[in-house]
């Protein structure tokens, strides 16, 4: 058992799981081509919660604010992200993949200004005022949740909006008796994108330098002299508009939306960054994708259990890690 | 504990007692079918919101999963009446049936959650009720899916039941009121929910309330002088959850009807939220204060709003906004409002007053 | 003109007051210890300094300029450095990492960093090493090394030896005694016997109160004023 313990940290300790995973729904599931589906979906899926999760692990270690209304960024993403691609519908719809691919250029900028807007209002208007007081903090951010799906269902309505796609998106490639859904893996390279960015900001510039260490000791910063709460609003801005991102993504997966999707994902959100562990990119990362692709697999295997064996996944790693898999050093 | 109550505070006290005598004459004062539904569904809120008041008020900890106790409490007595028939002994089965799985539901994240970090508490219980909620829509077998279960109750609660007969066999009036078995029902919810709150004003007012104050005000002291401040939490979070299934069973037993919009969605959750903290936390008071004040706009604050909504037709978003389906978004708006200006709420904010008087 | 005049302090954490009435002068130049028992407030004054904790009332002076109300940030950017008692090392961090957070451009002066190295030259060794990995020495070393990387006017240090084996208090008794030639240190201690060696003024801070101020030598003759304010860490 202990030679055991010690092969699996060898070999990259909790960073395996998502590959430990993968081969037991191998086992289960038995076809290839339908695991080898079901794997791009889950990593797919995967990398668009990595990116409505990780400005909520960031903010909650930066500043110990746990953003309860942080999925209204997601809805709103992908509310507004709908909205421009349907306005350049004309676009999307001809032969031009330049044409097209702008399009959903600007649905992505859209949604991504808007998360950076509402991510300053929030910080400013929302949170500022009871930092330091988690009660009050959940309390404020949940009435800011609900009255921003109030917004959205008066803007919106309440019934589903369908989302186009840019043609060059849609479809699959075949690939031997497997069909590869080009979305996918479009979602896929740009959340891995998105990913690389963040690590390389964090790990090799100042900013990366400052956030770091606040979120691992907020107190000695300062005490360095650097003005922390400056730096937050900019870490919750740019937090807002990636999940303002993802949900632009997931508007595009998913191709029909409805007001409920913020409150959906916020679940799965919450989950991922309680598996990954609070402050660290690297654990919202490894939460997102386990959780991706766990979804997929049990959703193939056993429909109705699908969003309880998140929540299963997350009691048996709390039992084990109560910290979470990567939580940031404090 | 000492201390001379303010004037605030007898004020506030009045006010209950006033709340309570309304509740008590309620099917004689307001003789209409709605406004013995509002009665009932008061009645069954100060107890759901009271025992929310013991866990957020009392040790500041915020739980989302207070609805899935109540519907834990209306499903087990909703499923027992279907299947076992309309019985007392099925209430009483199903009673315990659900406090029986929000005990262990509550023990078990109590245990693993409280331990690990506060903040995690609320995400857990958050993730908890809304599996809770998608499981009982997906087993349409037990629960009846969306659709719910309908089921009947015992007959003394039944309309047609003529609790007293004058010589000619006709239901007995007094006050115009028909003492039949709809009656009954309402002060079977009246008796139970009132017998409920005493238990809690008890507790709080108890050495057990004035160690819960003493962790909320101040854990890590709390935690030094010698207090199990895990064991106390999950205690009430246990004590709190089963009150909430017990006062679900209640509300299955009135309604004669069960199902996820009634028992387990997150709109009853937000309620309690909006209640607790518009009443005030902490003051088991503000617990009646805010059930009272928000069951009766959602009943009839909606009317007026879709009278606002006419008025303002020819503004943009302004009549989307006032629509009576968006009424949470006022609500939601004075909800921040109070959060950040008045964090007692109505009764704490009242209590406090003349107290230097 | 001292360097930090604090004047009539009451700073409460929560609605517990921890320091009563804290006045008290601080000269410029050398090492200034501040003794008192465990729970006396030392800790608390040091925090009140740094506008961690706020004085209410009170005030803090800073060459004749009130920084009371001033953030922390900017009471840094002042000239302070503070080394607290957990250190206040980021684990995540590289050596490197740690000392250059230090800096207020991003750069060091290669003058200052040879003196770091020559004042501690185990952090030279682990440069690229992440801090959590270090000793407890080690770490001790890397919060002093970042409270003198850039020039400083104060230095605030929350007991350096606490938990370190004697040959490291030595050896950092000489790194101590060779910062404060050039800038002033503020220093907290429980071990006397470390405080007396560097001391020139100190003051005695008992039940969030100063009992005593005066000189170090004139304290070290005094054995009685040491049993009745220091008895139970002297």
């Amino acid at each position: 058992m202990k030679n055991l313990g010690a092969m699996f940290e060898r070999f990259g300790g909790v960073n395996l799981l998502p590959v430990l995973v993968a081969i037991v729904a191998f086992v289960l599931i038995g076809a290839p081509s339908s695991w080898v589906t079901l794997t791009i979906a889950g990593l797919a899926m995967g990398m668009m919660i990595f990116l409505m999760a990780s400005g909520l692990s960031l903010i909650f270690g930066l500043m110990d604010v746990l953003n309860f209304g942080h999925s209204a960024f997601v809805s709103f993403g992908a509310f507004v992200a709908a909205s421009v691609l349907a306005f350049f519908g004309a676009w999307l719809g001809g032969d031009s993949v330049f044409l097209s691919g702008l399009a959903l250029f600007l649905a992505i900028a859209a949604a991504i200004v808007v998360g950076l807007l509402g991510g300053w209002f929030f910080e400013r208007v929302i949170v500022k005022p009871v930092y330091k007081d988690h009660l009050r903090q959940i309390l404020i951010t949940m009435g800011a949740l609900i009255v921003a799906e109030q917004i959205i269902l008066a803007i919106w309505g309440g019934t589903p909006t369908s989302v186009p796609r840019p043609a060059f998106l849609e479809g699959a490639w075949i690939v031997g008796d497997v069909s590869v859904e080009v979305y996918r893996v479009f979602a896929f390279a740009l959340g891995l994108a998105v990913y690389a960015a963040l690590a390389l900001i964090l790990n090799r510039t100042r900013i990366g330098l400052l956030i770091r260490a606040g979120v691992e000791n907020r107190e000695m910063v300062e005490a360095l002299g650097f003005r922390v709460d400056r730096l937050f609003v900019a870490v919750f801005m740019v937090g807002s508009a990636l999940a303002a991102m993802g949900g632009a993504m997931w508007a595009g997966y998913q191709t029909l939306i409805s007001p409920a999707l913020g409150a959906e994902m916020m679940i799965v959100v919450f989950i991922v960054v309680i598996i990954g562990g609070l402050g660290s990119i690297e654990g919202t990362l490894l939460g997102a994708l386990l959780v991706g692709l766990l979804g997929n697999y049990v959703g193939f295997l056993a429909p109705k259990m699908a969003l309880a064996s998140n929540m299963i996944l997350m009691m048996a790693i709390l039992m084990w890690r109560p910290s979470g898999l990567r939580p940031a050093i404090k | 504990m000492t201390q001379t109550p303010t004037i605030g505070a007898l004020f506030i006290k009045a006010v209950v007692l006033l709340i309570a005598a309304g509740l008590l004459f309620a099917p004689f004062l307001f003789q209409d079918v709605r406004a013995l539904e509002v009665a009932a569904r008061i009645c069954v809120f100060i107890v759901l919101v009271a025992s929310y008041d013991l866990l957020i008020g009392y040790t500041g900890i915020v739980s989302f999963a207070h609805t899935m106790f109540f519907g834990f409490g209306a499903y087990g007595a909703a499923i027992a009446l279907k299947q076992i028939g309309n019985s007392w002994g099925a209430i009483t089965l199903g009673t315990l049936a659900g406090m029986a799985l929000s005990l262990v539901l509550a023990v078990a994240i109590g245990l693993l959650s409280l331990r690990v970090k506060a903040i995690f508490f609320a995400m857990i219980t958050l993730a908890a009720a809304s599996v809770a909620l998608v499981l009982a829509s997906q087993l349409n077998t037990i629960t009846g899916g969306e659709d719910g279960i309908t089921y009947r109750v015992p007959d003394l609660f039944k309309p047609s039941t003529k609790l007293f007969t004058d010589e000619a066999g006709k239901v007995v009036q007094i006050g115009g009121v028909k003492l039949n078995g709809k009656l009954a029902a309402y002060y079977f919810v009246f008796a139970t929910s009132l017998a409920l709150f005493i238990v809690m004003l008890r507790m709080v007012g108890s050495p057990l309330g004035t160690v819960l104050k003493a962790i909320r005000e101040n854990e890590a002291r709390a935690e030094a002088i010698g207090y199990r401040v895990v064991a106390y939490r999950t205690f009430v979070f246990c004590i709190a959850a089963l009150v909430a299934s017990i006062a679900g069973s209640i509300y299955a037993v009135w309604l004669k009807y069960t199902g996820p919009d009634t028992a387990l969605s997150f709109a009853i959750m937000i309620d309690i939220l909006l209640m607790v903290v518009i009443g005030g936390m902490g003051t088991m008071w503000g617990a009646v204060i805010g059930a009272v004040l928000m069951v009766m706009a959602q009943y009839y604050l909606r009317d007026l709003m879709s009278v606002a909504a006419e008025a303002t037709a020819g503004i943009p978003l302004l009549p989307h906004l006032l629509e009576p389906d968006r009424w949470l978004f006022w609500l939601g708006i004075i909800f921040i409002l109070l959060v950040y200006f008045f964090p007692k709420g109505i009764a704490g904010t009242i209590m406090d007053k003349g107290r230097r008087t | 003109m001292s360097l930090l005049s604090l004047s009539a302090m009451k700073t409460s954490i929560g609605q517990y007051a921890v320091l009563h009435d804290v006045t008290l002068e601080v000269p410029e130049g050398g090492v200034f210890v501040l003794l008192g028992r465990n729970g006396a407030g030392k800790t608390t004054t040091l925090r009140s300094i740094m506008g961690l904790w706020r004085p209410s009332p009170g005030s803090v002076r800073f060459r004749d300029r009130d920084i009371t109300t001033m953030h922390t940030a900017d009471i840094a950017r002042l000239g302070f450095a503070y080394v607290p008692e957990n250190m206040g090392v980021f684990g995540g961090l590289t050596v490197e990492e740690n000392l250059i957070l230090a800096t207020s451009k991003g750069k060091f002066d290669p003058v200052r960093l040879k003196r770091v190295y020559a004042l501690f030259p185990a952090l030279e060794k682990f440069w690229t090493k992440q801090a959590w990995a270090l000793s407890g020495g080690q770490k001790q070393m890397l919060a002093v090394a970042r409270s003198i990387i850039e020039p400083r006017e104060l230095i605030l240090i929350d007991e350096p030896t606490k938990g370190l084996a004697p040959s490291i208090i030595d050896a950092m008794a000489d790194a101590f005694r060779e910062i404060a030639a050039t800038t002033t240190i503020l220093l907290v201690e429980q071990n006397f016997e470390f405080a007396k060696a560097l001391g020139r003024d100190m003051a005695v801070i008992d039940d969030g109160r100063i009992a005593h101020r005066g000189s170090m030598a004139d304290f070290v003759a005094d054995k009685q004023l040491q049993d009745r304010l220091l008895s139970l860490s002297a």
